[in-house]
């Protein structure tokens, strides 16, 4: 699905990536784990390929493909997904036309007509209930004024809409609470199959009790330094980041 | 023969059509002497920097509108608010069409300028307040008052609420090679009455049109007037729109700009604050291109104390087209506890637009909050980089992003018939394509 090979990248003179590997198959979730600072996010921005950061190195690859100089709207056409730790608010447009728009932009790039508007009042009604949001939410102004956990369960009723082939949460669990944080895994969990996979970045555990990872990766000053099962996760809880920043050093 | 000889010389012609010995013509014939004594602004004046009549100046307007020129509704419909039902006040080439409009007498009187200057009914009325919130020393609004005549005439007594808005609609049918159109209206909302007025001027043809505009609005004590300007005209229609506002204790007026087209336009909204716990709101979107030009001059003089002014002005300008945004507000050393806010923000899309903006406040009182913010600004990147990564197109995105700033002004327009109708225009003009509402 996904394959990195040693990816540099960096925002004006400074540079974030410093050689990231890694591959990613369909059907599995992989976490990235990690501190502040350490690249995680900008790793996700990458991928969906944000034109802020410059790739001094390496490449990305979806399905065997070189995502070079793709543009990050034809990288969503193509099936990756990205939800955003800080989505942007939109007055005036509503969350209902906003997955129209996006939807439908989808398919014209795939050469097909609009999505007829029962079909897409159905699919909108089904997701909508599937993550527990109220019909009342979809006519409200896209993020505007919405709570923290609003917005994430916005990113992933979004994701489910949109059904990408790659979707990387990022710190989707910041600003949820418990009940928030059930609501949004459960419906990651019912958009996973043999067909995705999903990379989950995350500070903590926590979510990783509910979205159980293949695999677990530690991010240091831009680079994956450790890579292992779930129990790694439950290592770093214990543990904290220290003793694997100690061990990058010797 | 310059413009301003030419209607300084008009004006014995016009003479011939008026009552002379009404009391109104000695306030024309003041009104000519001081047009003539100034003339056309100039850019040497400080409010005239940025806007040039000298090209509208060198155009050979009939200054007389002649006979009416018959329209059909249906050819016209899609001018008015036609989703719901309207009083209508509607002139054709500055003629009255009795036969496009509704007017009435039942509890309120919406009807005509002429009548009220010339019926013995009226006369009371006319002494008290025309001409009186009007400047006597500006000079293009001096020019409106010489020639005034023909326009709306709104009067809204006590406890009263006309049945429907009213809308009043301004054809141009190109009968002319160019004309000149100088309306006059009178609106008084007496205490505790309540109106909604939708002012718009369309030209049908490519001939040349120039309509200088002065509105008087008297708001009585606790009375409640919301105003929509329509401003969407051809690239040869000009307007200088004067307006002044006199609010009484406990009004709210509120003034909506929606200027989306036309070859020069310029906004002179003036607000005064005759009292106390007032509110005067402002309102603007302001969508051009092409050579098109907008000058957007408010004032609001702040002269009792414990009240409130609003100001949201948003523009957004493509290819050569020019802006201007101008925001005075005069707080007097008794209007204590004013709260008076001013925003302008612009989006430039091409390299070649302009917008010049400046807040201008005079504040002579200790214990009042005034803020203002002006803005130039490309989309932001963030924002933009969101849409894109759900699929939209940069294009797509960009347009969708400035669908959104605009829009928000739209949340006080109180005629949801109206708001579609200029959301759509917004959406039209932007080529965003509008989904639909569950």
């Amino acid at each position: 699905m996904l394959k990195i090979n040693n990816l540099h990248a960096r925002v004006e003179d400074k540079e974030i990536l410093r050689g990231i590997n890694l591959t990613v198959n369909a059907g599995e979730v992989h976490a990235i784990m990690g501190p502040n600072g350490s690249g995680k996010s900008t790793l996700a921005a990458v991928i969906a390929g944000k034109e802020e950061f410059e790739i001094t190195e390496g490449e990305v690859f979806l399905e065997g493909e070189n995502l070079e100089d793709t543009s990050p709207e034809d990288r969503a056409h193509k099936g990756i997904f990205l939800s955003f730790q800080y989505p942007v608010e939109i007055p005036g447009v509503s969350v209902t036309n906003f997955m129209k728009t996006a939807i439908n932009e989808s398919r014209k790039a795939k050469g097909l007509e609009d999505m007829p508007a029962k079909d897409m009042l159905k699919l909108i009604r089904e997701k909508s209930e599937m993550l527990e949001i109220d019909r009342k939410f979809l006519s409200r102004s896209l993020n505007e004024g919405f709570s923290g956990g609003e917005k994430k369960r916005n990113e992933i009723f979004q994701m489910a809409m949109l059904e990408p082939k790659l979707a990387i949460l990022d710190e989707t669990d910041s600003g949820l609470d418990i009940d928030a944080l059930r609501i949004v895994a459960n419906g990651v969990n019912k958009l996973k199959s043999k067909d995705n996979a999903v990379i989950v970045i995350t500070h903590y555990q926590r979510l990783l009790e509910y979205i159980v990872p293949d695999f677990v990766h530690v991010l240091h000053n831009g680079k994956i330094v450790k890579s292992g099962t779930k129990d790694l996760a439950l290592e770093l809880e214990e543990k904290g980041y220290d003793w694997l920043k100690q061990e990058t050093v010797v | 023969m310059d413009l301003k000889e030419k209607l300084v010389s008009s004006f014995l012609a016009f003479e011939n059509g008026v009552d002379v010995d009404n009391p109104v013509h000695d306030i024309r014939t003041e009104a000519i002497k001081n047009f003539e004594a100034k003339g056309f602004p100039t850019k040497k004046e400080e409010a005239w920097k940025y806007t040039s009549l000298n090209t509208l100046q060198k155009i050979d307007y009939s200054i007389f509108p002649k006979k009416e020129n018959m329209l059909e509704y249906r050819d016209v419909k899609k001018y008015f608010l036609h989703e719901i039902d309207t009083f209508k006040i509607v002139f054709v080439d500055g003629v009255y069409s009795s036969f496009l409009s509704e007017t009435t007498h039942d509890g309120v009187d919406v009807c005509l300028m002429s009548s009220a200057l010339n019926k013995p009914m009226y006369k009371q009325i006319i002494d008290v307040y025309f001409n009186k919130i009007a400047s006597k020393d500006d000079s293009l609004t001096t020019l409106n008052t010489a020639f005034s005549k023909e326009g709306a005439y709104i009067y809204i007594p006590k406890n009263k609420i006309p049945k429907k808005p009213i809308e009043i609609v301004h054809f141009s049918t190109g009968n002319e090679a160019a004309l000149l159109l100088q309306p006059r209206n009178l609106i008084i909302a007496e205490e505790n009455a309540e109106l909604q007025i939708i002012e718009r001027h369309q030209s049908l043809t490519a001939n040349e049109v120039l309509t200088n505009s002065v509105t008087e609005i008297y708001a009585a004590k606790n009375s409640n007037v919301d105003y929509y300007k329509v401003q969407n005209d051809l690239t040869t229609a000009s307007l200088i729109d004067n307006t002044y506002i006199d609010q009484k204790d406990g009004s709210v007026v509120k003034v909506h700009t929606f200027s989306f087209g036309g070859k020069l336009t310029r906004n002179n909204l003036n607000f005064y604050q005759n009292g106390e716990r007032i509110d005067s709101t402002m309102k603007g979107v302001t969508i051009i291109e092409e050579k098109q030009h907008i000058d957007h001059h408010t004032l609001v003089h702040h002269i009792q104390p414990n009240c409130e002014s609003h100001q949201d002005y948003k523009g957004i300008y493509g290819e050569n087209s020019t802006g201007v945004f101008n925001g005075k507000i005069i707080v007097d050393k008794i209007a204590q506890k004013t709260n008076a806010f001013q925003q302008n923000n612009n989006i430039l899309v091409s390299d070649k637009a302009t917008i010049n903006t400046k807040p201008q406040l005079e504040i002579f009182a200790d214990d009042v909050k005034c803020s203002h913010g002006c803005t130039i600004g490309q989309l932001d990147e963030e924002a933009l980089f969101y849409l894109q990564s759900r699929g939209i197109p940069k294009k797509e995105a960009r347009a969708l992003l400035m669908y959104a700033f605009a829009n928000n002004v739209l949340e006080s327009v109180r005629i949801p018939e109206l708001k579609v109708r200029i959301n759509k225009l917004i959406a039209n003009k932007l080529g965003v394509r509008l989904g639909f509402d569950l």
